[in-house]
């Protein structure tokens, strides 16, 4: 192979990516523009936020519990050997209200409801439907995708508060019912340790950033994707993929920058 | 489902969000005790205030009647600025003193203030002056080994004595 060649193949590559980039870029602050005409029309948006929201409760608060019962029970062997059980309610919450609870949402989120989001729009792109709406001078922006993203991010912090919350009662069920720990204790270590703004702001906050990422991942590969069944498929799976991996990283810089000074 | 279906549940989705947050900040986290945080502050320069941080119990006789506000270093005499607010309500005598405590063992550290007897009363802006440094528990551990090392150097001096 020439030399040359190669050096196109490498340009030609590094284009591609940056190309990709700026169409997401692009396709966000369009997305953004869009949601003022979407809020005209709250209906869509409540029907989103059911559709997204309401259907995804069920597993959020599910799996809340139960990693709240695993949580209790885990510190509680690892805390009883240095006689430091009472603490238990206190190291339950601050990881799940700092960090498990809007990243651990964020991941069954985008599983949840970002899969279907992508479905859903890229199969509308394969049955032309989104094409028809713009030939009905209807812009499918603010009529399909505004009202799916600002349902995404009023879902989002709401679930992870949610997650949180019943994991909490979880650690109790495990930790006061069944281990027998003394519940005052439980209760008034957390309110003298775990601060409203720094910790469950925070908390919220990330939430809120994941929700952005999430639906913003999901919709474009949905309105991106191939017009084909594998198309759909593939692009399906990226969501997965891309959303799981910025949460994890947004997470960890969020997390930098909160949580930096003690 | 109905539109007006839809709406009710949507609505009851974000009244459960709502009450979950609620539980976290009133039950979970500390809004119920950040309401009344109105007072004056008073400072007090200790020599070491061992692991004593921002926001953490100012009490008398084991009651938490406010929060230390700052901690900072006077450059002049190198002692640590502990800065506190206390609650409006409470008022201590000017001669006041100030301790660094720990809850148990190895808990948390806090300041304790003892009254003392004088008819003035700490004001905003005022400066305790009996202050206790922090116990730092290397400090007392340094001590003890040395204690023993010691006791333990007399007593095989005394042994050997009166195998001589």
């Amino acid at each position: 192979m020439n030399a040359d060649v190669a050096v196109a193949a490498v340009g030609a590559r590094t284009l591609r990516v940056l190309r990709s980039f700026g169409r997401a870029a692009l396709f966000f602050a369009d997305l953004v523009l869009h949601i003022p005409g979407a809020l005209r029309r709250f209906g869509l948006v409540v029907r989103q936020i059911h559709a997204i929201g309401n259907l995804s409760l069920l597993i959020i608060m599910a799996s809340g519990l139960a990693v709240g019962f695993v949580l209790a029970l885990q510190m509680y062997y690892a805390l009883v050997t240095y006689g430091a059980t009472e603490s238990l309610g206190l190291i339950v919450n601050l990881s799940l209200v700092r960090e498990l609870g809007p990243v651990v949402t964020a991941l069954l989120f985008a599983g949840r409801a970002g899969t279907s989001l992508t479905a859903e729009i890229g199969l509308m792109k394969a049955g032309e439907q989104l094409s028809a709406m713009e030939m009905m001078a209807v812009d499918p922006r603010s009529r399909v995708l505004a009202p799916r993203f600002i349902g995404g991010v009023i879902s989002m912090p709401l679930l992870a508060l949610l997650f949180s919350a019943v994991g909490i009662l979880g650690a109790y069920v495990v930790g006061v019912l069944l281990i027998g720990l003394d519940s005052g204790n439980f209760w008034s270590l957390m309110q003298s340790r775990v601060d409203v703004w720094r910790d469950v702001g925070n908390g919220v906050a990330k939430s809120f950033a994941f929700g952005i990422v999430c639906t913003a991942v999901a919709l474009y590969q949905g309105y991106e994707t191939e017009a084909t069944p594998e198309g759909v498929a593939y692009a399906t799976t990226r969501t997965v993929v891309v959303s799981s991996l910025s949460v994890l990283a947004i997470d960890f810089m969020l997390t930098a920058l909160m949580f930096s000074t003690p | 489902m109905s539109k007006k279906g839809i709406e009710t549940m949507v609505g009851l989705f974000v009244l459960l969000g709502l009450a979950g947050a609620l539980f976290l900040s009133l039950k979970a986290a500390n809004l119920a005790s950040f309401g009344e945080r109105k007072g004056y502050t008073v400072s007090a320069k200790f020599d070491n205030i061992g692991g004593l941080k921002a926001r953490a119990p100012v009490r008398s006789a084991g009651v938490t009647i406010g929060r230390v506000k700052r901690i900072s270093l006077d450059p002049k005499t190198y002692q640590g600025v502990v800065t506190m607010e206390i609650d409006e309500g409470v008022r201590f005598p000017k001669d006041s003193s100030a301790k660094i405590l720990t809850s148990g063992l190895l808990g948390d550290q806090y300041i304790g203030l003892e009254p003392g007897a004088d008819d003035k009363e700490l004001a905003g802006g005022d400066v305790i002056h009996q202050t206790q440094s922090a116990v730092v528990l290397e400090n007392l551990i340094g001590q003890m080994i040395f204690n023993k090392a010691a006791e333990a150097g007399d007593s095989t001096e005394k042994k050997h004595e009166p195998a001589k």
